[in-house]
């Protein structure tokens, strides 16, 4: 029951907030954030606690996503009838291609290989100085939805975002119930157990892989639409490592752990950063300490409680 | 491109290589023998390049900073082993990764603080200045021949530590099968520490020698701690053959990838996106390679644990 | 004499210099139970291991139900109807008890990518589950995580597991190991039990159990089978008496 219950709290909260007092720019801004990095910590929430895939690499999906609204914009496309199946499909494939090769290995050398795919992908960026290199490009405009400027709206936009996370977390929630999740979590548990009965993981773990991609793709097309700017940053190793502690934080295992992992994580960095410049010197042993004395994440302190 | 310029960058390539080995040895060797993988290694080969330029223009002495940083390394990496690291040998690689990762935050931000965020640069030592011929007419900066001279000797001195003695014995030995050498009553959490520590300062050592090379800046040991899980990927996890030959083959790899690739595309591109391509696909090749290494062999070139 | 439902045919294995597998060739025939026995070191394992696909041979040939299986991988042998129960005990600790059967069945019944529906709330698939937990007698059981069963609970799930997808031969990895007395009176009834409806390929280490249990039993040592008859014949076999009972006179 808590599974359903505290993830619609949660989107029900982030619903009202706008009606709230925390409509102002800056608010949605920070809540449009919360929702993005929310969705990409649940795609990732479903290949590590349902498929046993510890990713180090999953912010490439994400910025995979982000370049292809960027790259579309640079040449005039901004219409997202072309724009979002670019970007999904684009980190769809990215996904793919890296993951038949990493999901061949297990354990530490997958989590080695995912994150040097994910530096491929960083570097891949940084390479591309038409679209701004090192520093980034900044685009001419939001995607247009239908012809409409729909997206520029701020209310409209955190809509959106929420639609989104609730559908991210839907579907994710979805494919683990089904025969496919079924699947996937039996082998994140024994593999054997599943060969010997007649089905070989590796598909299932390719195509699970292949999925959050998509997802990741997703959240990078909103994340390029809510800062109108992407850089190799979004798509860094400490951007996946982020996306991880997210996931932990929350409780891996539970979708809807990463969604309380990423409103957690957000509101403390940013909060963080207003009472210091040096933040990351106390974010960084937070991180530590967490690891160390927070076993099972926030949604196992929820879970113990209720 | 001419020859002496393929030579010069072949040099450039072995020296990272050798740089790489020494980082790559202490993480196979950590991971080997404690199933413990630490992301937080790459920010000890950073500290050891600001303790060394630290210490060298306080001391007025590349030498003295060299002979100082090498022990602050190691307490470095002993601290570390005993306020974080010690918690997390029983926990999950995904543990593990995390609370690493926090440490990298913690150190890369700790190190602006105090040396600030500008790159410092370190003066190469007036007894290796100038350049050897290598060739009639080419010069090589002698820095970077001692660089590579001092990582050989170093490995050699590491493989010999590691196959002709009692502790490389039981290091191996741990690598293999660490609850057998524990119930053959060596203290492992001595021989975890130990390992750990010479590890670090290992890192250490290769920090402070890329310093006068590359600059020493925050963040500097992030891409060097990729291109080392690269290395160890390739070579085999717990390898340290596999490790040295791996780290040679990424090294010139991506040195020669990034001065070859723009030249080889010239031939099939206009010039400025011969240059932006070459530069993605430079990038690129060692992670390339890496995949079509695993794609054959999943456990790397030289596989230490059988099954 | 009846067509065999699995043939092993000169199957070798070497470990570096070690025949691990030395040319053992040896038939199961539809209906039987044919048990495997041998001394520690025997080379059962590693022969298991290439009967349901873990290990390669490096020569000779298995053939299962008319067909040359010796390359196919584990999945796909499972596919083909050879089901098997491991040595130690396999399942996945995390489900219910009834999931680990209705993944079984849901691996044979339909394809596995599908995305949409819960599984959990597929009746064909929970039925065919019930069907096979009530033929090992864990019906009952069937809401419980599988991990919290006691051992012996365990080995009939594992049992159930085999049963619901089934399989035209049941390949059991001493099924009897690590169990007490009573759990292994309870599994022995179990098998002979099932023994009407299933080909059986037994490898056990209770000789009690494979004497009263098969019908026809292989002796293998050091790699190679040196006996294969009914229980009279091998008990009164001078070769295996001395290779075999004369180390373990259990």
């Amino acid at each position: 029951m808590r599974d359903i219950a505290v993830p619609v709290v949660v989107l029900v909260a982030l619903a009202a907030a706008p009606w709230l007092g925390f409509g102002g720019s800056y608010e949605t801004t920070l809540m449009a954030r919360v929702m993005i990095l929310g969705m990409a910590a649940v795609s990732l929430a479903f290949l590590v606690g349902g498929a046993g895939l510890v990713s180090l690499g999953h912010a490439a999906a994400l910025g995979i996503g982000a370049y292809a609204v960027a790259i579309l914009d640079a040449h005039g496309i901004t219409d997202a009838a072309r724009v979002l199946p670019a970007a999904i499909g684009a980190a769809a494939i990215f996904s793919l291609v890296t993951g038949a090769i990493a999901i061949r290995t297990s354990g530490v050398h997958f989590i080695m290989i995912t994150l040097a795919f994910g530096q491929m992908a960083f570097f891949t960026a940084s390479s591309l100085a038409a679209y701004g290199g090192d520093d980034g490009y900044t685009m001419y405009s939001r995607t247009e939805l239908a012809g409409t400027r729909l997206l520029e709206n701020r209310l409209a936009f955190h809509y959106i975002c929420l639609a989104a996370l609730a559908l991210t977390w839907a579907v994710c929630a979805m494919l683990l119930a089904s025969r496919f999740g079924r699947v996937l979590r039996a082998a994140r548990e024994n593999a054997q157990r599943v060969e010997a009965v007649g089905l070989a993981p590796y598909p299932f773990r390719l195509v699970g892989y292949t999925l959050a991609g998509a997802m990741g793709g997703l959240a990078g097309f909103l994340l390029a639409n809510a800062t109108e700017f992407v850089s190799p940053a979004t798509l860094s190793w400490q951007r996946s490592g982020e996306l991880l502690f997210m996931v932990i934080l929350g409780g891996a295992g539970r979708l809807w752990g990463a969604i309380l992992g990423a409103l957690v994580f957000v509101l403390l960095e940013t909060w963080l950063a207003q009472q210091m410049q040096h933040w990351k010197l106390v974010f960084g042993p937070l991180l530590v300490l967490s690891v160390i004395f927070l076993r099972g994440g926030l949604a196992g302190l929820v879970a113990r409680r209720g | 491109m001419t020859t002496q310029l393929l030579l010069v960058q072949a040099l450039n390539g072995l020296q990272l290589g050798i740089l790489l080995f020494l980082v790559a040895a202490g993480l196979t060797l950590v991971f080997g023998v404690m199933d413990f993988i630490n992301l937080a290694h790459g920010v000890q080969y950073m500290l050891g390049a600001y303790l060394g330029a630290a210490l060298a223009a306080a001391t007025g002495s590349f030498w003295l900073g060299l002979g100082l940083a090498l022990p602050a390394a190691l307490a470095a990496g002993l601290l570390l082993e005993v306020l974080v690291f010690r918690h997390l040998y029983a926990r999950d690689h995904l543990a593990q990764v995390l609370a690493t990762f926090g440490v990298i935050l913690f150190l890369n931000e700790g190190v602006k603080v105090v040396f600030g965020a500008a790159p410092l640069q370190v003066a190469i030592p007036p007894l290796l200045e100038g350049g050897v011929e290598i060739m009639p007419g080419l010069q090589y900066p002698l820095y970077r021949v001692a660089v590579l001279g001092a990582g050989l000797a170093t490995g050699g001195l590491l493989w010999w530590l590691v196959e002709r003695t009692r502790i490389g014995m039981l290091v191996r030995a741990g690598a293999t099968n660490a609850p057998m050498v524990s119930a053959l009553g060596v203290d492992i959490n001595r021989l975890f520490t130990l390992v750990f520590a010479f590890g670090a300062m290992l890192a250490g050592f290769a920090g402070v020698l890329a310093g006068p090379i590359f600059s020493v800046e925050p963040g500097m040991g992030d891409n060097v701690l990729i291109l080392a899980f690269v290395v160890i990927v390739i070579g085999g996890i717990g390898s340290i053959r596999g490790a040295f030959i791996a780290a040679l083959l990424v090294g010139l790899i991506d040195t020669l990838g990034k001065s070859v690739a723009p030249d080889l595309l010239r031939l099939v591109l206009d010039p400025s996106s011969a240059r932006q391509a070459g530069a993605a696909l430079a990038s690129m090749l060692v992670y390339v390679a890496m995949a079509a290494i695993l794609a054959f062999r999943p456990a790397g070139l030289f596989p230490v644990r059988a099954g | 004499m009846a067509e065999p439902l699995l043939r092993l045919d000169g199957l070798r294995k070497h470990f570096g210099r070690l025949a691990v597998t030395d040319g053992v060739t040896l038939d199961v025939l539809p209906g039987e139970i044919h048990a495997i026995i041998g001394p520690n070191g025997a080379g059962k394992t590693t022969l298991i291991h290439e009967i349901t696909g873990i290990v390669a041979p490096d020569d000779g040939r298995i053939v299962f139900a008319g067909a040359d299986i010796t390359r196919l991988s584990l999945p796909a042998r499972a596919r083909a109807g050879l089901a098997r129960s491991f040595q130690i005990t396999s399942i996945v600790g995390g489900f219910s008890v009834l999931e680990n059967v209705a993944l079984a069945v849901q691996a044979r019944s339909g394809s596995s990518f599908r995305f949409a529906f819960p599984a959990a709330r597929e009746g064909a698939l929970n039925a065919a589950a019930m069907e096979a937990l009530d033929q090992v007698g864990l019906a009952d059981r069937a809401a419980l995580p599988a991990g919290t069963l006691s051992h012996g609970e365990k080995r009939a799930l594992e049992l159930a597991i085999a049963l619901a997808t089934r399989p035209r031969l049941l390949l059991l990895d001493e099924p009897l190991a690590g169990a007490g007395p009573q759990e292994t009176d309870r599994l022995v009834a179990l098998l002979t039990r099932l023994r009407a409806a299933y080909t059986i390929l037994l490898v056990e280490h209770d000789m009690q159990a494979v004497f009263a249990l098969a019908d026809r039993i292989s002796v293998l040592v050091y790699g190679r089978i040196i006996a294969t008859g009914t229980v009279a014949a091998i008990r009164a076999n001078a070769a295996v008496r001395a290779a075999y009972l004369g180390e373990d006179d259990t």
